[in-house]
This record gives structure tokens, C-alpha cells and sequence, in this order.
């Protein structure tokens, strides 16, 4: 095979595991007729990681553990000293090499919620990042359910809205059917913007925008928690590939050199 | 210092045949010389095996078989094992790379006829390894304990249940060891995972490996090297394994292990076709997904079972599916080995083959809509068609003979869908009925009326191209 071939060979490779990568076996977590938004994570942007640490640790660990995380780890990935940690995202009674439990019972909660709220080690993986991001953006206000909110992605959540004092609360806009009663034999209509269906109709502690930023911090946050290990292993890969490429120059000389009297 | 060195190896060999092994399966075992891009399989093989055992063991030290633990302890070799993200993406990855690997190997073996010409033992070890591989894949991807490791289980097991007679809910539960898939079945598949089955699959590697080297190796151009020797009794037409294809495989391995370090560092998942994202939920017995998918090496066998709606057939479809690549050196028995020399029906016969494996490969993926489970159904039935045909073309064959084996073909063809006629999608089963119709007026109508199917002369010695 001549150097040529073997480019050729790499391209074609190259350009197959990009197709198949991109089209998924099946879609990840879709939002049941709602156009996800894009929460655009950076988790090279450690600022941003903090901020949505500390929006995880002030509005989601009081109900949800991230039991296969330990706050020690936590603090040294996102770039805080232990005494930062210590004086800004512990709990009471909680030591740094402890994990991110909660206090609650699975039980209690489970009468208070009806289920009791899952472990978010690894929701962003088993949900997606957009997912996630439009999730939190999308609770409404909803009389028919018991907690008075409903939510666009996830229908019945029992979930409360416990981020309705930053965000404000939104409702369904007029116009805007909820679904299954789109007049009979029409196509239904392609997937919805979250901006088409919902409107704020009271503010809440932070302008839209900030809004917005702090719950792609968060979900953000939520990503570097599903596998810590994505901070590293970008890093960890360029190196490989590098080395291979080295590794593969040596290869083919030491093969011609040796194939050069093969005829 | 050389002095030294072969003292000892003179003590070892009066004691153990080492420069006899050495000599009979790599610097005196002589391999063709024309190998190309198709040939690096094999060795990959063996390497991506390597890569599998070596991280298993690393796992299984911080892996813990319960129910109650083993999701957890995954999380904590991920997280908290140093490098043990990329032990564990090694496995995974390494997990979907054997299988492209040993897919691609098997192509290779079909497109040149590598199981022709007393290599018909070799074939069979090789899908023996590949039943072992199945199996292995299957247990290993239970041991996470995700939602789509515990519903796949227990969907695939539930097959046995289909076996009439009391037999099969009888089997099942011994499998299970429980009435579902529990604790007792997670801690079976891992003694079954680490120790029953890699020692199995290392036996039949060595097998398939020592029947290759006594008949020795098959090539692009079909020649068998050993009927060509020089004076001193070396093939014309072969090299020493080593060092000629050590430092060829070796090229070789290394652009492998660059496309695998792409999919361990960069994208792991693989967009959910490697690591599903249901599969970072724990598993929750009370809670059945809404879609449970196998991982895609399983998926063309799948979309078979899934095609038929009654069960039994199903799974009898499946396993013939399987078994039809058994029987494969029986049913081709045409003398010309390399594709490069076969007809040009033939080699249309393969691309459609090929393309058959992938579009019902990917028909499982999917949920089954009309329009999909009818696709299984006819995809389904060009994937037998295949191994009819391949018998068809193994000899020369009158027109009559074509004739009849179409008339068969056609009238079986028809009482599969007078069997399943639904009125409902009528319109739908007699367009898509042209899919297999098509297929066999040309592949058995045209040899009859056009020269299509005739083979090129074979050369005696290899040729470069």
C-alpha cells in the first residue's frame, strides 16, 4: 500500500466515524414536540463551572444527591482551594472528603414528591446537555398539578419550581394548544421554539438573560459532574494521537525498509 | 552476550520446542506475499483481544458484581480509580471495535473464498469465536447494571422462553437463576464474563490459528503457495511471516490504535452506537424503557426477530440467520476463491450482502414502524436469499435448473406473505414485494439469458495489482 492508499484509507475511515457519530442510534432524550435550546457548555470556562457549582449546591442539593462525587475532587478540578470549599459549598457537618449526599430520606420524599428525586451524579449523560438546559428553562404555571407547575420537556413533573424566584414565572401563551388537539387530518406541526410557547409573566430576581447564562452555568456544572473525567481526557488524547502519528512514521519506514527487496 | 542468549535458548529447547514453535508460526511459516488492506484483520484481532483481556482484569479489580454495588462501582472507577476512565472506555470502545474488526475479517474470508480449499475447519473456528464473542459481549454489557443493561438481558433471555413444551421458561430461569434478571443472574454473567468465556475464546483463537498455519493462508488472488516451491521447498510465491508481516501488522496496528484513541478520548459514547444513554440510569426493574435497543453488533439479527411477529419464528429465524454462516463453505462451492476471478453477478451478490447486513443492522435500531418492520421482513429476506443463491452459482447449473429455483423462490416468496397478510398494508407488502423479486430475476434469471456469470481465469502465480 503506498502512502497515498493508506491517506486515502485514514480519510475515508476518518469521515465514517464522523458519520456514525452523528447520527445517533436513536435520539437522545427528544422534548416531546418542543425544539431543545442549546446550552452551548464550555467546561473549559472555569468561572462559569463555579458559578453553576454554586447554583448546584444552593438550589439542587437540599433534595438531589451527586453520591459519586466527594466535594474535596469537586474543588480542586474547578480551581478552589479546600478552604474556598470548605467556606462557600459545604454543608453543615459535612467534611471535604465526604460525598454529595442529601439528608433527606428516600422514603419521606417519596411521599412528599411522589418519587423521591434521583441521584444527578450522572443525569447529564443519561439525558443530554440540551436536554438539561431546557428543562430547567421551561417550568410553567400549571393548576392542574398538585405543585402548581408543569414543565414543556417533561409532562407531570413532580418536581416544584424552586428556581422560580430567580427566573420569575412563565405561563403557556394563548395560542400556544397544548398537545393532542391539533385538528384532525392535518400534518402535526414540526417541533416548537420554547420562546413561541411560553411567556414571563411576572420577573423574577434575574433579568432573562441572566437567567438564561446562570442555567447554562448549571447545566454546565451538570456535565463536568457527569464525568469529571472530560476535563482531562481531551487533554490526555492530543498527546496520544500525537505520539501515534510520531509512532506510525517509524512504523512505515521500518516497513519499507524491510518490504524494498519483496517483488 | 550473543553467547549467552543462545545458551540459554539451547537449554530451554532441549527442555521445550521454543525455536521450533518460533520457526513453524512466524520465521519459517511463509505467508503470500500479496496481502493487502483486507489482511490486517486478523492480526487486529488478536491485538483488540489483548486490549479487552488486559483492561478486564484492571476492572474487575475495583468492579463489584451486585446489584446494589455494581452501578455505583462503575461510577467510582470512573471517577475515583486512577485512569480508570480510561481503562474502562478502553473495554467499551474495545467491545464495539472487536466487533468491527472481526466483521470486516469475516468479509474479507467471504469476498475471497477463504474457507475454500480444506479451510472449511478454519471457518468454522472462526465462527465459533464469533459465537463466544456474542456471548461474551451480551454478559459483559449487564455488568454496568443500567437500564438498557438490565432490559436488554432480560428481553434476550425471554427469547428461550419461546421454546415450547415447557422447555423454554424452564431454560430461561435456569439462565436467570431467578425469575428475573436479579443479583443471581448479574453474579453468573461475571464469573461467566472474566473467567468461562475468555478461556473459551483463547482456545478457539489458538485453534483457528494452528488450523490456518497447517493448510496455510488463503489470498487475494486465490493461489495456494504451497503448490509452487523452489528447490529447497520454500513457496514461490510466500514470505516469512516474520519479520516481513510483524512490521507490516505493525503499520497497521498503529493507524487501528489511532482510530481507536479518536473514539476512547473524543467521543466514547459514539453518539450512543457505543455507551447508550439510558445506560447511565441504574437499572430499575419497575420501570420498562421506552425503547430498549441491543448495541448495534446485534442489531441485523435483531431487526430478523423483530421482523417475524410471531416469537417461536422469530427466534428460529434468528438462529438460522446465525446458522446459515456456519454452513457457508458447503453451500459455495464454486472452484474460483477470489472474487477478483468470479462473475460479475457474483460480486453484485456480495455488495448487496453487505448492504443487507448494514440496512438491517440499522432497522434495529429503530423503533418498528409499518414501513420499518415490513423493510425487516424483506431485508430479512434477501439476507437468506443470499446463502440460496451463493449455493446456486457453487457449480455450473442448466438453464432448467435456474428455472425451477426460481418458480421455488417465488412460490415460497408467496407463501410467506398469503401467511402474513394484513389488508391493513396490503399496497405496502406488494410494492416492497418487488425488493426480493427483482433480487432473484436478476441473479437467477440472468446467468440464464446473459454471460454475466461467468469466471475469469485464475492465475497460477500471485499477481500485484
Amino acid at each position: 500500500m503506498t502512502a497515498r492508499d493508506s491517506m486515502k484509507c485514514l480519510a475515508c475511515s476518518l469521515a465514517l466515524v464522523t458519520a456514525f457519530a452523528l447520527a445517533s442510534p436513536k435520539a437522545l432524550a427528544t422534548g416531546g414536540g418542543i425544539r431543545l435550546l442549546n446550552a452551548e457548555v464550555d467546561l473549559g470556562d472555569r468561572a462559569a463551572l463555579q458559578r453553576g457549582a454554586k447554583l448546584f449546591v444552593n438550589y439542587c442539593l437540599s433534595c438531589h444527591s451527586a453520591s459519586f462525587m466527594r466535594y474535596q475532587r469537586m474543588g480542586r478540578d474547578l480551581g478552589l482551594s479546600d478552604e474556598q470549599v470548605k467556606k462557600n459549598l459545604l454543608f453543615a457537618g459535612k467534611k471535604l472528603g465526604d460525598q454529595m449526599t442529601v439528608a433527606m430520606r428516600a422514603d419521606d420524599a417519596k411521599k412528599w414528591f411522589g418519587k423521591a428525586p434521583p441521584d444527578l451524579s450522572v443525569i447529564a449523560r443519561a439525558r443530554g446537555e440540551n436536554w438539561l438546559y431546557t428543562y430547567l428553562m421551561t417550568f410553567y404555571e400549571d393548576p392542574n398539578r398538585p405543585v402548581g407547575t408543569n414543565n414543556l420537556v417533561f409532562d407531570g413533573v413532580g418536581m416544584p419550581d424552586v428556581l422560580s424566584e430567580l427566573r420569575g414565572s412563565q405561563v403557556l401563551r394563548a395560542h400556544a394548544a397544548p398537545e393532542g388537539q391539533e385538528a384532525e387530518g392535518k400534518e402535526p406541526p414540526g417541533p416548537r421554539s420554547v420562546n413561541e410557547t411560553l411567556q414571563l409573566e411576572r420577573a423574577g430576581l434575574m433579568s432573562p438573560a441572566e437567567f438564561r447564562r446562570a442555567m447554562k452555568d448549571l447545566t454546565g456544572f451538570l456535565v463536568y459532574l457527569g464525568e469529571p473525567a472530560k476535563l482531562e481526557r481531551y487533554r490526555v488524547g492530543g498527546w496520544v494521537l500525537l505520539f501515534l502519528v510520531i509512532f506510525y512514521w517509524l512504523c512505515r519506514g521500518l516497513y519499507k525498509e524491510y518490504w524494498k527487496d519483496v517483488h | 552476550m550473543k553467547m549467552m542468549w543462545c545458551g540459554l535458548v539451547g537449554w530451554i529447547d532441549d527442555r521445550f520446542p521454543l525455536t521450533e514453535l518460533w520457526n513453524e508460526h512466524l520465521a519459517k511459516y511463509y505467508a503470500p506475499k500479496n496481502f493487502n488492506f483486507w489482511y490486517y484483520f486478523g492480526s487486529l484481532a488478536i491485538l483488540v483481544l489483548v486490549i479487552q483481556l488486559l483492561s478486564g482484569i484492571w476492572l474487575a479489580m475495583s468492579y463489584k458484581p451486585a446489584a446494589d454495588l455494581a452501578f455505583g462501582s462503575v461510577e467510582y472507577i470512573m471517577r475515583e480509580v486512577n485512569w480508570g476512565w480510561l481503562i474502562r472506555y478502553m473495554h467499551s470502545t474495545g467491545a464495539s471495535f472487536f466487533f468491527i474488526v472481526v466483521y470486516l475479517h469475516m468479509f474479507r474470508g467471504l469476498i475471497y473464498g477463504s474457507y475454500k480449499g480444506k479451510r472449511e475447519l478454519i471457518w468454522l473456528l472462526g465462527m465459533g469465536i464469533y459465537l463466544v464473542l456474542m456471548a461474551e459481549a451480551f454478559m459483559g454489557y449487564l455488568l454496568p447494571w443500567g437500564q438498557m443493561s438490565f432490559w436488554g438481558a432480560q428481553v434476550i433471555i425471554s427469547l428461550f422462553g419461546a421454546i415450547p413444551f415447557g422447555i423454554g421458561d424452564a431454560l430461561a430461569l435456569w439462565i436467570r437463576g431467578d425469575y428475573v434478571v436479579s443479583d443471581a443472574t448479574l453474579n453468573r454473567f461475571f464469573a461467566l464474563h472474566v473467567v468461562a468465556l475468555p478461556l473459551a475464546l483463547l482456545g478457539l483463537v489458538v485453534f483457528h490459528i494452528m488450523a490456518l498455519h497447517q493448510i496455510g493462508s488463503n489470498n487475494p488472488d486465490g493461489v495456494e503457495i504451497k503448490s509452487n516451491k523452489d528447490e529447497d521447498g520454500i513457496p514461490r510465491d510466500g514470505i516469512p511471516f516474520h519479520p516481513y508481516y510483524t512490521v507490516k501488522d505493525l503499520k497497521g496496528a498503529v493507524v487501528f490504535l489511532f482510530l481507536f484513541a479518536i473514539v476512547v478520548f473524543f467521543i466514547p459514547e459514539f453518539g450512543g452506537w457505543f455507551l447508550e444513554s439510558d445506560n447511565f440510569e441504574p437499572a430499575n426493574p419497575l420501570k420498562t424503557p421506552a425503547h430498549i435497543v441491543p448495541l448495534w453488533y446485534f442489531t441485523p439479527f435483531y431487526a430478523i426477530l423483530r421482523a417475524i411477529p410471531n416469537k417461536l419464528t422469530g427466534v428460529i429465524a434468528m438462529g438460522l440467520a446465525i446458522f446459515m454462516l456456519f454452513v457457508l463453505p458447503w453451500l459455495d462451492r464454486h472452484p474460483v476463491k477470489s472474487i477478483r476471478y468470479r462473475s460479475a453477478l457474483f460480486k453484485l451478490l456480495v455488495m448487496l450482502f453487505a448492504v443487507t447486513f448494514v440496512v438491517l443492522g440499522y432497522l434495529g435500531t429503530r423503533v418498528p414502524t409499518a414501513l420499518y418492520s415490513e423493510l425487516g421482513i424483506r431485508m430479512g429476506e434477501l439476507y437468506f436469499s443470499f446463502f440460496i443463491i451463493m449455493w446456486v452459482y457453487g457449480q455450473d447449473r442448466r438453464p432448467a435448473f435456474y428455472f425451477n429455483t426460481f418458480l421455488v423462490v417465488l412460490v415460497a416468496l408467496l407463501c410467506i406473505d398469503w401467511i402474513r397478510y394484513d389488508p391493513s398494508k396490503g399496497a405496502l407488502m406488494w410494492k416492497s414485494l418487488l425488493m426480493p423479486l427483482v433480487y432473484h430475476v436478476v441473479f437467477l434469471l440472468a446467468p440464464v439469458f446473459t454471460s454475466l456469470n461467468e469466471s475469469r481465469p485464475v492465475p497460477e502465480r500471485v499477481v500485484f495489482k
